[in-house]
């Protein structure tokens, strides 16, 4: 029970003191905080796999592009008054050119959010499920993920193609050139 | 306090000098073999034949003085050695190195030779590893210094690409054991096939044990994929601007994970503590030989291999070694599924 509360109070005020600070370096790293405050609330429960997969993927992988952004955004202070009329204007502009595509875009995600709800308010077992002792079994899961949520798991990553997509399409549209350089040939 | 905990304490006591004190011994093999092959003599003047080297090192970065520089992030800069070295440390806690044992009776009920039986331990040295780089980034950009920010950002971009391989690897040695649990991949590979070939994953799996360690390499950041720290582009890289022992401290975790990486890699490919000759009480002593192997190995590649190109680097993890692992993946799923080993 201390250690509940521990980790619930360290997840609690990381997660509080992401949007209290002003650098988005310190942000990201209580966010890594706050995620492994909560992979240790997994441990409490005895679920060792999802705790150890909440590292890999959350605080391995995904916060290290966030902390990579970041870092290469070199913000270290919050955007000036000045700073978000622009990035207004910019995205104003953006909306009326894309309307189209963007409408199209939300309506997607609508449909893939209800989707995901309805896959698994469907399947109203998920508290049951993974409060199941032999879940915290590695092939328990697996087993789980590919019969039970088999739907939720395909949409899920159907959803995460659309976002892959899309940051390709962002990612191209700003470099209209490859600079000399980056890719030499090899030849002599 | 019973013996149990008592011997448990102890464990984890031994382990953690046990790591200090290989990096000491690293740093000496490393400037002996180094020297072996230029044919140079290498450190010795300190102690018969340079074997005090390590602890005049030592001294001499504990009298160094501590620099900051005064454009550096105070809280981060002193925080990514921390990270650094902890992450280090912390990945070697569910690495197993010996079977159970009762200490020659003093025990009532044998204990494993590993600070902690995780059955998962897999993963979690694999989300350990996840967490080293970021003492690494930090440090890049906590140093407010160009180079050490480009040796942080190559770093991360190497250590994200080369462990999709790593992990890959790794998964194929898990279907073959069906567990994650790494005493148990151990205790799968015990016994010979035909009398004298060691069942080890190693002759199985002779793709995957190369992968992993090319991947082992490059995320222990060591050459011919020294990137983060390439001296004639980046000065020291990552650590440009750290001195004295927070400087110490990333050398000590540089050569500490090359430990937990040859550890591991001892566990999963090359049959742990099982061995021909020694009973397995003893077994403990093949670990040690096939780890000390490993760190020669290590040594060997750093004074043999000139660094690659960065762009060759990625080229190489994303074209070459990640297509190597899910081939390696795939073909070892499908024979597992059709034969059922």
């Amino acid at each position: 029970m201390v250690a509940f509360y521990c980790f619930a109070s360290i997840a609690v005020v990381a997660s509080l003191l992401v949007v209290a600070q002003r650098n988005p370096v310190y942000s990201v790293l209580l966010l890594i905080a706050s995620f492994g405050a909560l992979s240790g609330l997994y441990v409490l429960l005895e679920a060792p796999f999802a705790a150890v997969t909440q590292i890999i993927v959350y605080a391995g992988a995904i916060m290290v592009l966030f902390l990579f952004v970041v870092m290469l955004l070199n913000a270290p202070h919050e955007d000036t008054e000045e700073d978000l009329d622009r990035v207004r204007r910019v995205s104003g502009a953006a909306t009326r050119l894309q309307r189209g595509p963007l409408w199209f875009g939300a309506l997607l995600t609508a449909a893939f959010t209800v989707e995901l709800v309805w896959a698994l308010g469907r399947e109203a077992t998920l508290v049951s499920a993974f409060t199941r002792p032999a879940v915290s079994s590695v092939a328990a899961i697996g087993a789980v993920l590919f019969t039970e949520f088999a739907f939720a798991f395909e949409v899920t990553s159907v959803l995460i193609l659309v976002a892959i997509v899309g940051a390709v399409v962002l990612a191209r549209r700003e470099t209209r050139e490859r600079s000399p350089g980056v890719r030499p040939t090899g030849k002599v | 306090m019973t013996p149990l905990l008592i011997a448990q304490v102890g464990l984890t006591l031994f382990v953690f000098v046990m790591l200090l004190n290989s990096a000491a011994i690293m740093v000496y093999v490393e400037r002996k073999v180094a020297a072996l092959m230029q044919q140079r003599f290498g450190p010795y003047l300190v102690g018969p034949s340079g074997l005090l080297q390590p602890l005049a090192d030592i001294v001499k970065l504990i009298f160094k003085e501590e620099l900051r520089p005064a454009a550096s992030d105070k809280w981060l800069f002193t925080l990514a050695p921390i990270i650094s070295a902890t992450a280090a440390f912390a990945a070697f806690a569910v690495v197993p190195f010996g079977a159970e044992t009762t200490f020659f009776g003093l025990l009532d009920e044998p204990m494993p030779l590993q600070v902690a039986d995780v059955n998962v331990a897999v993963l979690v040295i694999f989300a350990i590893a996840s967490m080293s780089v970021y003492g690494i980034v930090l440090a890049g950009w906590s140093s407010n210094s160009k180079y050490s920010l480009l040796g942080g950002l190559r770093s991360s971009a190497q250590m994200i690409s080369y462990e999709l391989s790593y992990g890959l690897a790794l998964a194929s040695v898990l279907l073959m054991a069906n567990s994650l649990s790494l005493t148990d991949i151990v205790n799968r590979q015990e016994g010979t096939w035909l009398g004298f070939i060691p069942r080890y994953y190693a002759f199985v799996q002779p793709l995957g044990f190369l992968i992993f360690m090319t991947a082992g390499i490059a995320e222990t950041n060591r050459a011919p994929f020294d990137f983060p720290e390439a001296e004639q582009e980046l000065v020291a890289g990552y650590h440009t601007e750290y001195s004295s022992m927070r400087f110490a401290l990333f050398f000590l975790a540089e050569y500490v994970n090359m430990v937990t990486v040859s550890a591991v890699a001892t566990n999963l490919f090359l049959g742990g503590w099982h061995g021909p000759w020694l009973p397995v009480s003893l077994g403990w002593i093949w670990f040690l030989v096939k780890v000390g192997a490993l760190l020669f190995f290590y040594v060997w590649m750093r004074w043999t291999l000139p660094r690659y190109r960065y762009d060759q680097l990625m080229a190489f993890g994303w074209k070459m070694l990640l297509p190597a692992a899910v081939i390696n993946l795939l073909v070892t799923s499908a024979v597992v599924l059709a034969f059922g080993l």
